[in-house]
């Protein structure tokens, strides 16, 4: 299969590949600093109540209108990108590292740890999913960090499963045996030849899981069990919005198109990373 | 084939006993117990003694494992407990909202299978054409929009502009289930869809599609009939796999809608803190969604020929 055509086709999907890869990661670089710096940029105090100007529809002056309360609808959006974009991403962290580690161990060492582990995440995945997160969010009460929490819960056996996998796959090969022959401890075998190696999909997974994971934590707030008012926050502004949505459909539609278009664009992100990384893509290097 | 469906059946178990050990322990962690919550709705003073007694009567003063056997025995009875804020008892409440949501679960997975497989077979087949590319396009929008934002603009554009359809569902009816089946089925839709069509892709890279092809067999009714029937018992896994997630997706969209399923009512719960009822109704659904795993399982292992015959664990 190695022509030179084949060889040429290879190169310029990767090349394809990688631009694309460019430009989404400026993109999300874009969001970051835009969440990151949200208080800095925006045109109005996003939390400042004004009762004159309530209510009032897209203007020059307010690109998104006002809500109830005379508040920028536009300030709170981008405040509010804060709020979703940087709970969502330490949620993702948390439970890639929490479960690529519990995974990895219980892959690496087997025996009663794993079997314990592995009924625990079987447990977890026994619940529907927003049943539980339901249910942890009801016991904890509101606020987005107890979201987070709930959310995390039920989460990390995805990754724990995806790096047990992929640890069982590796333990036996024999560049594993060869570093064992060599003397490496286990620690060491796990930190510089397993983990390495399963890097690749765990980072997969977790980028695909961005946009998910934004979305079930703007519907824990919408619920009320997320964020509180007057927290700017996307779920919880659209909540608030949402009884007026026949009168003021801008309450509701400018946090709705804010959280589309970040979970598109992470969506994007993660599609064109596990393209990068997928071995039938892998071209002549 | 028997032995593999009772080695599920056994290993069901100690999963229900978790399930309903998490879903008495949460009750307990909640950290207000059952008299505390009657007190406060019933005013006056109510001195320590009272709480005592009515704890002892309810046998809240044993031990946590006394307890949870006890809650246990009522429960296989149907025995619920009774819910704090309308007094009525909980089970029976479970099971009176349950045929609305299973409805609703049934015709978005309807609506899912209408949209999905077609849209799937198709795209597959004109891949990386126009037609490919489109529907794909769709389906990554769909993928990335909250149901709540879907059920908001549905309901914006066809119950408040358009006028088509009620804005809450004004009881059990055919109007009133459209939206809310609709926001459940596109979001299934966007993800299946995919899965369709890598499946069939699948099928049609196989060697006997290519040997056809070479033979000069043109690409017609008969062919997609073989890669169908191949294809459809993935599909059917998947689809059937989706019924549990789908009976715990429904709580946002039931109370979005006012559709007075299982899902609202847990919400509501959630809300007075109705905590029996919520401890009902995710025990219930864990215990549905189980069941519902196990049996794809077996039907699957029982409708793939390789399975069947060979007999191979996983």
């Amino acid at each position: 299969m190695n022509s030179p055509i084949t060889i040429r086709v290879q190169k310029v999907k990767k090349n394809r590949i990688r631009e694309r890869l460019f430009i989404f990661l400026i993109l999300v670089v874009i969001l970051l600093l835009v969440s990151f710096f949200a208080d800095k940029i925006v045109p109005y105090a996003p939390y400042a109540q004004n009762l004159s100007l309530s209510r009032q529809p897209p203007s020059a002056a307010h690109w998104m209108g006002t809500d109830q309360y005379g508040r920028d609808v536009f300030s709170r959006v981008i405040v509010g990108a804060q709020a979703s974009v940087f709970s969502t991403l330490i949620l993702v962290g948390v439970i890639s590292v929490f479960g690529t580690a519990a995974g990895t161990l219980c892959g690496y060492f087997g025996g009663r740890t794993d079997s314990v582990v592995m009924r625990v995440s079987d447990v977890c995945l026994a619940f529907p999913g927003l049943v539980f997160a339901l249910a942890i969010a009801a016991l904890l009460g509101g606020g987005i960090s107890n979201a987070v929490i709930a959310l995390a819960v039920i989460s990390w056996p995805k990754y724990a499963r995806v790096a047990r996998g992929q640890t069982l796959a590796l333990k036996n090969s024999d560049f594993i045996a060869a570093a064992r022959l060599a003397g490496d401890t286990s620690a060491q075998m796990i930190l510089r030849h397993i983990l390495p190696n399963i890097l690749g999909p765990i980072l997969v997974t977790a980028m695909l899981d961005i946009g998910t994971m934004m979305m079930e934590l703007a519907g824990l707030s919408f619920l009320g069990l997320g964020a509180q008012p007057p927290m700017a926050e996307w779920g919880n502004m659209m909540s608030g919005g949402r009884s007026m949505l026949q009168t003021y459909p801008w309450l509701v539609l400018s946090p709705g198109v804010a959280i589309f278009l970040t979970v598109v664009t992470f969506n994007l992100l993660g599609d064109t990373v596990r393209d990068y990384l997928d071995p039938k893509n892998a071209g002549s290097q | 084939m028997k032995h593999y469906a009772v080695k599920r059946l056994l290993q069901l178990i100690p999963i229900l006993f978790a399930i309903t050990f998490l879903s008495f322990g949460m009750m307990r962690l909640a950290g207000s117990d059952v008299v505390e919550q009657k007190m406060e709705n019933t005013s006056g003073t109510v001195s320590q003694e009272m709480i005592d007694a009515a704890r002892e009567e309810l046998g809240l003063d044993k031990p946590f494992i006394v307890q949870y056997v006890t809650w246990l025995g009522n429960l296989l009875r149907g025995d619920m407990g009774t819910s704090y804020v309308s007094n009525k008892p909980v089970f029976s409440t479970f099971v009176s909202k349950l045929p609305a949501t299973l409805l609703l679960a049934a015709v978005s997975i309807l609506l899912t299978v209408i949209v999905s497989i077609p849209l799937g077979i198709w795209s597959a087949v004109n891949q990386n054409k126009a037609a490919d590319y489109v529907i794909r396009t769709a389906s990554f929008i769909g993928n990335s929009l909250p149901n709540f934002f879907v059920s908001l603009l549905l309901m914006y554009f066809f119950a408040i502009r358009l006028n088509w359809f009620p804005v809450i569902s004004r009881g059990v009816s055919l109007q009133s289930v459209a939206l809310p089946s609709l926001t459940l089925a596109i979001a299934m839709s966007a993800k299946y869809l995919r899965q369709v069509r890598a499946t069939v892709l699948d099928e049609l890279s196989k060697d006997y599609v290519l040997g056809a092809k070479a033979r000069g067999v043109k690409f017609s009714t008969n062919m997609m009939k073989s890669v169908m029937k191949a294809s459809l018992v993935t599909i059917i896994t998947l689809l059937t796999l989706s019924i549990g997630s789908l009976l715990g997706g429904t709580a946002i969209v039931e109370s979005i809608f006012m559709w007075d399923g299982v899902g609202k009512m847990a919400v509501d719960a959630i809300n007075m803190r109705d905590y029996p009822i919520i401890q009902a109704y995710v025990m219930w659904m864990a215990i549905i969604y189980v069941l519902v795993n196990l049996i794809t399982d077996v039907s699957y292992r029982y409708l793939d020929p390789r399975i069947r015959l060979g007999g191979t664990e996983q």
